[in-house]
C-alpha cells in the first residue's frame, strides 16, 4: 500500500515537473540557442511551447476517449454469446485500422470533415483502435473457464458475470491495451499539424519545412516527455487494478 | 427431492444421455459414476440448468425446473467444481459470499456465515477469511469451495469431481471430512466421480452410467454384491472384498479392550485382561500409553515398567475411519488388533482382525452362486 502511494507521489510530481519545464519559454530560448547557434529564431513564434502541449494534450485526450468508449464496448461485445460472429469481422477491421498510415486517414478525412480538430482526432480514433479492442478481447478471454462455469452455476446472471467477475480479471490486460493505444496516440498525433491542427506537431512540422532543428526539438522533446509521463501514470492505473492476489503474494 | 423422468440429451447424432431416470430422496449422497463420456457431469449439469435436456423433466422438490428462472434455481442449488472455479480476484470470504451477495443478505450477517463455514470445513476463519485462493493449497481451496456452496444453505448440493484435482492423501481426508459434514448437515447431494473408491466410501445410493446409459442405480452394498451386468461387475473391480470395508466404519465392529491404568500392578491387570493375553494401558484420564502382553509378566511389577510404549497416533485408528484404514494399519503393522481412540488420544476400544474378517465375508454367498449377466 505503502509503495503504492509513492507511486502515486512520484507521477504528481513528474507530471508537474513536466508542467513547469514546458510554460518555461525562457530556459527553452536559452537552451536552444546555445545549442543551435547560428539559428536566429529558435522557438516557434505561431504559438508558446505551453500551448502547443495543451493542443496536443486534448487531441490525445479527445481521441483516446473515444477510442476506449467505442473500443472496450466492442470487445465486449464479441465476446458475448450475440456477438460472436462479429468478432473475426471487428478484429479484422480494427487490424486494418492499425495497418492504414494515419497520414492517409488525413488525406481521405480532409474532404468530408475539412481542416483542423476532429480529422486528426477521427484518424488517431482509427488508428489506436486495434490495441484496445485486441486488449479487451484477449482479456475477458484469459479468465479462466472453471471461474465462469462457477459463476454461472452458482447463478449470476449474464450482466453480474461481466461485471463482478470477467471485467474485474481481464482489467489489467485491457488497461495495457489503452496504454499501448495512449503511446501511439502521442506520437501518431503530431501528423495533425500538416492539416493544421496544432499541437506539438507543428514545430516539428514547420522546423522541418524550414530546415530549422532547433523548432524541431522543440516539439520533439516534450513529445517524448509526454509519452515517457502518460506511460508512467497508466501503468501506475494498471496496478492499481490489478487483481490483489498477484500484488499480496503467496 | 430430486427427479429425473426420461432425460436424454443429444448433440448433434450423438446422445450424452439417453432417457435416463433418477429419483434422490432427500438428504441422500446419489453418486454418478461412469468412464469418461458417460454422460454423468452432463447429467449434473442439466439439474443446473447449466445444459439444456434435449427431451424429458427434471423436477427439484417436486418443481419442474423449467418454472422458474435459471439464475433463481442455481442460488438455491449449491455447486462446487475443481478447486479451479474460486475466484481468484476476491478473497476467502467474499468468495464464500457470492450467492449470499446475490441473494442482498446484510453485511453482518455475511461475516457470520464466513466465520461458521470455515470452522465447518475445518479452516481457522481468522487466518484464512482474508487469504486469496491463490495462497491456498488444493486441499484448502477445495475446503473453500465447498464452504462457499453452502453459504446460503441450499437443501441440494452438486458437486463435479470436488476433489478430482487434490492429491491422493488430502482427497481421503477430504472425503472423509466430507462425509461428516454430511451426516450433520443431511444435504441432498449429486455427486460426480471417476473414482470407485470414492464412490463406494461416499454414496448412499450409486448409478453407473455408459455411453448415456444407466447401467445399475442401487446402494453401495448392493452395487458391490449383485452388479447387474458384466460393465458393472468390471467397473468396480475385483477386489470387491476390500472395497466393501470401506463402507463399514471402525465404530460399528469395535469392541472394548482389556485396560489397565498405568499405575496398576501385575495382580490387577491380570483381573482386568480377564482371558485376553493383551492389555491396553491407559492413563487415569484415559490416554492411551502403550499395551502388555500379560504372559511372562514379572509378578506385582507396575504395569508401566512392562508395557510397550505405542506410538497413538500411528498405531490406533479413529471411530470414523473405515474398515479398510483400520485392515491396512494392521498389516502394516503386523498386529491382530488395532486400538481406536478420539483425537486426544483417549482408548474407546479395539478392532480386531476377526472382525474385519467376518464384515469382510458377508454378502459373499450371494456373489458365488450368481451367474453374471453379460451388458451386450
Amino acid at each position: 500500500m505503502s509503495r503504492r502511494r509513492i507511486g502515486v507521489a512520484a507521477v504528481v510530481v513528474a507530471a508537474l515537473a513536466f508542467a513547469l519545464l514546458v510554460s518555461a519559454q525562457g530556459l527553452w530560448q536559452s537552451w536552444l540557442s546555445a545549442l543551435f547557434p547560428e539559428q536566429p529564431v529558435v522557438l516557434m513564434p505561431r504559438d508558446t511551447l505551453a500551448a502547443f502541449v495543451l493542443q496536443h494534450l486534448a487531441l490525445v485526450a479527445v481521441s483516446s476517449a473515444l477510442t476506449i468508449a467505442v473500443g472496450v464496448p466492442l470487445g465486449i461485445f464479441v465476446t458475448r454469446k450475440s456477438g460472436i460472429e462479429f468478432r473475426a469481422l471487428v478484429v479484422a477491421a480494427t487490424d486494418l485500422g492499425q495497418t492504414f498510415p494515419p497520414v492517409a486517414v488525413l488525406a481521405l478525412a480532409m474532404p468530408v470533415l475539412g481542416f483542423g480538430f476532429w480529422p486528426t482526432v477521427m484518424a488517431l480514433f482509427i488508428y489506436g483502435m486495434f490495441p484496445v479492442v485486441s486488449g479487451t478481447i484477449a482479456g475477458i478471454e484469459s479468465v479462466p473457464k472453471a471461474v465462469l462455469d462457477a459463476a454461472e452455476g452458482m447463478g449470476m446472471s449474464p450482466m453480474q458475470v461481466l461485471a463482478r467477475v470477467e471485467l474485474p480479471l481481464a482489467a489489467r490486460v485491457i488497461l495495457s491495451g489503452v496504454r499501448t493505444s495512449v503511446a501511439i496516440n502521442i506520437g501518431t498525433a503530431t501528423v495533425g499539424a500538416a492539416i493544421g491542427t496544432g499541437g506539438l506537431g507543428v514545430p516539428i512540422i514547420g522546423g522541418l519545412a524550414v530546415q530549422n532543428m532547433a523548432y524541431v526539438l522543440e516539439g520533439a522533446i516534450p513529445a517524448a516527455l509526454l509519452a515517457v509521463l502518460a506511460d508512467a501514470t497508466l501503468a501506475h492505473v494498471e496496478a492499481a487494478v490489478t487483481v490483489p492476489e498477484a500484488a499480496a503474494g503467496a | 427431492m430430486i427427479r429425473l423422468e426420461d432425460v436424454t440429451r443429444r448433440y448433434g447424432d450423438a446422445t450424452a444421455v439417453d432417457s435416463l431416470s433418477l429419483e434422490v430422496a432427500e438428504g441422500e449422497v446419489c453418486v454418478l459414476i461412469g468412464p469418461s463420456g458417460c454422460g454423468k457431469t452432463t447429467t449434473l449439469r442439466m439439474i443446473n440448468r447449466l445444459i439444456e435436456p434435449t427431451s424429458g423433466r427434471i423436477l427439484v422438490d417436486g418443481r419442474d425446473i423449467l418454472s422458474m428462472p435459471a439464475e433463481e434455481l442455481r442460488r438455491g442449488l449449491g455447486y462446487v467444481i475443481q478447486s479451479i472455479g474460486l475466484f481468484p480476484h476476491l478473497d476467502v470470504a467474499a468468495n464464500i459470499c457470492v450467492v449470499p451477495r446475490l441473494l442482498g443478505w446484510e453485511k453482518a450477517r455475511m461475516a457470520k456465515r464466513v466465520d461458521e463455514l470455515l470452522a465447518l470445513v475445518g479452516l481457522d476463519p481468522a487466518s484464512y477469511r482474508d487469504k486469496y485462493p491463490r495462497q491456498l493449497s488444493g486441499g484448502e481451496a477445495q475446503r473453500v469451495g465447498v464452504a462457499r456452496a453452502l453459504a446460503a444453505d441450499p437443501p441440494v448440493l452438486l458437486m463435479d469431481e470436488p476433489f478430482g484435482a487434490v492429491d491422493p492423501l488430502n482427497r481421503e481426508r477430504l472425503q472423509s471430512e466430507f462425509a461428516r459434514i454430511q451426516r450433520e448437515l443431511r444435504k441432498t447431494v449429486i455427486f460426480v466421480t471417476h473414482d470407485i473408491d470414492e464412490a463406494i466410501r461416499l454414496a448412499d445410493k450409486i448409478a453407473i452410467m455408459r455411453d448415456g446409459k444407466l447401467q445399475q442405480f442401487d446402494t453401495p452394498e448392493e452395487v458391490l454384491n449383485h452388479p447387474a451386468n458384466k460393465f458393472v461387475h468390471d467397473f468396480v473391480g475385483s477386489d470387491r472384498a476390500l472395497k466393501r470395508l470401506v463402507r463399514v466404519r471402525v465404530a460399528d465392529v469395535m469392541r472394548s479392550p482389556a485396560t489397565v491404568l498405568a499405575d496398576a500392578n501385575t495382580l490387577s491387570l491380570r483381573e482386568a485382561a480377564g482371558r485376553r493375553r493383551f492389555a491396553y494401558v491407559v492413563q487415569p484420564d484415559g490416554r492411551l500409553l502403550g499395551w502388555l502382553d500379560t504372559h511372562g509378566l514379572a509378578e506385582g511389577a507396575p504395569a508401566a515398567d512392562a508395557m510397550t510404549i505405542m506410538d497413538v497416533a500411528e498405531a490406533s485408528v479413529r471411530p470414523d475411519d473405515s474398515l479398510r484404514d483400520a485392515l491396512s494399519r494392521m498389516l502394516g503393522l503386523g498386529f491382530r488388533a488395532i486400538a481406536v481412540t478420539d483425537r486426544h488420544g483417549v482408548l474407546l476400544g479395539e478392532v480386531t482382525f476377526a472382525a474385519v474378517e467376518e464384515a469382510m465375508t458377508e454378502g459373499d454367498e450371494h456373489i458365488s452362486n450368481q451367474p453374471v449377466e453379460d451388458a451386450e
